[in-house]
C-alpha cells in the first residue's frame, strides 16, 4: 500500500502557481524527502496532504482517505510539525506535551516509548517555558508533541531550518529511529544535504518535482562529466574560469568549484594550461555529482 | 471532555501568566470608575463668579446673599464698571458675571419688573448653561418668597429629579463603564487571543489534530466569561458601596443580562477573529469598530435622541445602546423582565446574527 497517492495536484494564490500539475508516491514505511529552494511549493503541498489547504485540481489519498472530504478522519492518523515553531511560549516543556497528548485524547505516559529517545533529553527542563528554550530544544519538543499520538505518517515541514549542526544531525538520527519503528515520514528540507537520509527524494523547484528517485539513483539524472577544481583565490579562479571558452558551468561548492565543460571529452591539461597563463596553479580532479550537483543542473 | 477541559485549563495559564493584560483588565475598571465617580463630573459647585451692583439696595443685597450663600456660587470679585467684565473674564477662573441694574429696588416696587443680567463664560458651554440655569432657579426662588399680594399671576415651576434626584453623575457612568469593560473584555481579548494563535502558527497545528474548531474557540471563551463576569461584579460592587448607585431591580435580573450581553460581546470577538490574521489587525477593528461606536453611539456619553437622524438609525445597530437601557431600567427604576423584554429580544437577536455569521465565516482549513 502506498501512504501517499497524489495525482496532478495543483494550487494557485491569485496569479501565482504554488503547485503545478504534482504527482507523488510515498511508499509506506519510507522516508520522502522534498528538496528545494524556498518558495519551490513544499510548504502548500505539505499542506494539501494534511488537509488544511484545498487543492485547486488534482486529487490526493493519504493513508487510504482524501484530504478534502475526508479531513475529519486523516487528522486523528497524521502528526504534522510546520515550519514555524507553533508551541505555545508561555506554557512549560511538560505543559505543552500535555496538551498535544489531550488534544489527541491521549496521555503522555500511555505513550512515553514513542517519544522516549527524543523527550527524554528535554525532560531536564520539563518546568522550563517552550519560548525559553534553544532552537535545537524547541524542535525536540515540537516532534515530541507532533508524535505523542502514535500517528501513522509524519509531515515535518522544513523541521531543521534555522537549527545548528549538530542538532540536526541528531534530529536525523531520531527521524532514522522513528522510521525504523515503521513510521512513514514526509520531511521537506532546503538542505541538499540531508537528501542522503531519505529513502526517496522529490527535487521541487517553481512548483514542480523535476525528479523524483532514491538519493544515489537521482544522480544519475545528472549526464556530463564533473570536475573538481582546487585553487589558492578561489574568487580569482573562478573568474578565470567563467571567462574560459571551454566552461559550460562553474559553481563555488564549498572549498571548491565544481566544473562541467562544453565539450564531451574535456582535457584537464587544457584548462590547467589555461590557469597557468594567469598564474593560477589548480588540482583538477573527475568527481561523481552529488544531489546538489544535479539539483543544479535540473534548475538549467 | 477531557480534551476540552484541558483546553480551557490552557486559556487559563494564558489569561493568568499574562500579568500585565491581567492587571490592565482588573484595575482600569477600578481607576475608571473612581476617576468618573470623583474627578470627571458635570455637577458644579463653587463657581466663581463676579457681581457689578449699579444699585447697592436692600434686596439687591439680599438676593446677592441668596446667591451666594448656595454652594453653587463663590464670589470671586466685585465689579464697579461694565468694562470691567470682560477683563474678570479673561483670567478664566470667573465663570459668570451678575448685573445689577440702578435703582433696582424702586424699579421693582414701581414696576414690578427689575431686571437682572446674566453673563456667562460660554467657551465652555454645559457650564455657562448650568450655572445660569442655577442662578435662574435662585433668584426665582427668591421673587416667589417674596411677592405678596398685590401680584395678578404667580406660576410656580416645580420640577421633581426621578431615579437620579441629586443628578449625580456616577449614577450613569456605572451602566456605561460595565458597558465598555465588558466591550474590551470579551470581545477585544477574545479576538485578540483568537488572532494571537493564527499569528504564532498553533492555529495551524491545532487545525491539523482531531479537535474540533468549535471546540477550540468555545474553551477559547469560557475564561473570558468568567473574567468579564468577575469585572462587572467590581464595577457594580464599587458603584453600590463607594457611591451608593443603587440596584432597585432584582439582582438575579441584573446578572442575567449581563452574562446575555457578555455572550453578545464574545461572539462579536469570534466574529472579528474570523476575519483577520494579526492580532494587530484585531485590536484595530476591536478599537474602531467596537469601542467607538459604544462609547459615542450608546448612548453612555451623548444622548440619542439629540444625533442627526442618520447617526441615530446608526446607534440602533449598536448592541451597547440597548444594554445600557436595560441596565439603567434594571439598576435605577426596579424594572422587571415584563418591562425590558423587548431589549432583551433584541440583545439575543444580535447574538444568532453574529454566531451565524461567525459559523459561516470560520474556516477548517488554512483558507
Amino acid at each position: 500500500m502506498k501512504a501517499i497517492e497524489a495525482r496532478s495536484i495543483t494550487k494557485k494564490y491569485g496569479d501565482v502557481i504554488a503547485v503545478n500539475e504534482v504527482s507523488l508516491n510515498v511508499e509506506d514505511g519510507g522516508i520522502y524527502g522534498l528538496i528545494g529552494p524556498d518558495g519551490a511549493g513544499k510548504t502548500t503541498l505539505i499542506r494539501i496532504l494534511t488537509s488544511l489547504l484545498y487543492p485547486e485540481s488534482g486529487s490526493a489519498m493519504v493513508l487510504g482517505l482524501d484530504p478534502v472530504r475526508e479531513y475529519k478522519k486523516l487528522r486523528k492518523l497524521i502528526g504534522y510539525m510546520p515550519g514555524k515553531f507553533s508551541l505555545y511560549q508561555d506554557l512549560s516543556v511538560e505543559e505543552n506535551l500535555q496538551l498535544f497528548a489531550s488534544l489527541h485524547n491521549t496521555t503522555i505516559k500511555e505513550n512515553y516509548h514513542l517519544i522516549r529517545d527524543i523527550y527524554s533529553q528535554i525532560e531536564p527542563f520539563r518546568k522550563r517555558k517552550a519560548g525559553a528554550l534553544s532552537g535545537g530544544m524547541k524542535q525536540k519538543l515540537a516532534l515530541s508533541c507532533a508524535m505523542i499520538h502514535k500517528p501513522e505518517i509524519l509531515f515535518l515541514d522544513e523541521p531543521t531550518t534555522g537549527v545548528d549542526p549538530v542538532s540536526r544531525k541528531e534530529f536525523w538520527e531520531m527521524l532514522k529511529n522513528l522510521n525504523e519503528d515503521g513510521l512513514t515520514i514526509l520531511v521537506s528540507t532546503p538542505y541538499m544535504d540531508e537528501a542522503r537520509q531519505c529513502h526517496t527524494i522529490g527535487l521541487m523547484q517553481h512548483g514542480k518535482i523535476m525528479a523524483v528517485d532514491s538519493p544515489e539513483n537521482v544522480t544519475t539524472m545528472f549526464k556530463k562529466d564533473l570536475f573538481e577544481i582546487k585553487g589558492q583565490d578561489k574568487y580569482k579562479l573562478l573568474k578565470s574560469i567563467r571567462e574560459y571558452q571551454g566552461t559550460d558551468t562553474v559553481y563555488s561548492f564549498g572549498s571548491s568549484l565544481h566544473y562541467t565543460d562544453r565539450s564531451g571529452d574535456f582535457q584537464p591539461r587544457h584548462l590547467e594550461k589555461y590557469l597557468e597563463k594567469q598564474g593560477i596553479a589548480v588540482v583538477i580532479e573527475k568527481i561523481s555529482p552529488t544531489v546538489e550537483d544535479t539539483f543544479m543542473a535540473l534548475m538549467r | 471532555m477531557k480534551r476540552f477541559l484541558a483546553f480551557v485549563r490552557k486559556e487559563f495559564y494564558h489569561i493568568l501568566r499574562d500579568h500585565r493584560t491581567l492587571l490592565i483588565l482588573v484595575g482600569m475598571p477600578v481607576v475608571q470608575i473612581l476617576l468618573f465617580g470623583y474627578a470627571i463630573t458635570n455637577e458644579i459647585s463653587n463657581a466663581p463668579i463676579a457681581i457689578l451692583d449699579h444699585s447697592n439696595d436692600e434686596i439687591t443685597a439680599l438676593i446677592k446673599k441668596k446667591i451666594l450663600t448656595s454652594d453653587y456660587f463663590v464670589l470671586s470679585s466685585n465689579l464697579s464698571a461694565e468694562n470691567e467684565i470682560e477683563d474678570i473674564f479673561k483670567d478664566g477662573i470667573t465663570k459668570m458675571a451678575v448685573v445689577f441694574e440702578p435703582n433696582f429696588s424702586e424699579t421693582l416696587e414701581k414696576t414690578n419688573n427689575a431686571q437682572i443680567q446674566f453673563i456667562a463664560d460660554a467657551s465652555d458651554p454645559n457650564t455657562a448653561n448650568t450655572l445660569v440655569n442655577y442662578a435662574q432657579a435662585i433668584v426665582a426662588d427668591f421673587m416667589s418668597r417674596r411677592v405678596n399680594g398685590g401680584m395678578p399671576y404667580m406660576i410656580e415651576i416645580r420640577s421633581r429629579m426621578v431615579y437620579n434626584p441629586e443628578l449625580k453623575g456616577v449614577y450613569y457612568f456605572v451602566p456605561g463603564t460595565i458597558v465598555i469593560l465588558l466591550m474590551l473584555v470579551s470581545a477585544m481579548m477574545t479576538s485578540i487571543s483568537i488572532a494571537r494563535e493564527k499569528e504564532i502558527g498553533t492555529m495551524e497545528v491545532l487545525l491539523a489534530s482531531p479537535m474540533n474548531p468549535s471546540g477550540i474557540i468555545l474553551a477559547k471563551v469560557i475564561p473570558y466569561l468568567l473574567l468579564s463576569f468577575v469585572v462587572s461584579g467590581i464595577i457594580l460592587t464599587l458603584g453600590k458601596f463607594v457611591f451608593g448607585v443603587p440596584i432597585i431591580g432584582s439582582l438575579p435580573l441584573l446578572l442575567g443580562v449581563t452574562i446575555l450581553f457578555i455572550i453578545l460581546a464574545l461572539t462579536l470577538g469570534i466574529l472579528i477573529s474570523t476575519v483577520v490574521d494579526t492580532q494587530q489587525a484585531a485590536l484595530l477593528i476591536s478599537l474602531m469598530g467596537l469601542m467607538l461606536p459604544t462609547i459615542l453611539l450608546s448612548g453612555f456619553i451623548f444622548p440619542v435622541e439629540n444625533m442627526p437622524r442618520i447617526l441615530q438609525v446608526l446607534a440602533n445597530l449598536v448592541p451597547a445602546r440597548w444594554f445600557i437601557i436595560v441596565l439603567k431600567a434594571i439598576m435605577l427604576k426596579g424594572a422587571s423582565i415584563g418591562i425590558i423584554w423587548k431589549e432583551i429580544v433584541i440583545l439575543c437577536l444580535f447574538i444568532m446574527v453574529f454566531t451565524g455569521a461567525s459559523i459561516k465565516k470560520f474556516k477548517v482549513r488554512l483558507e
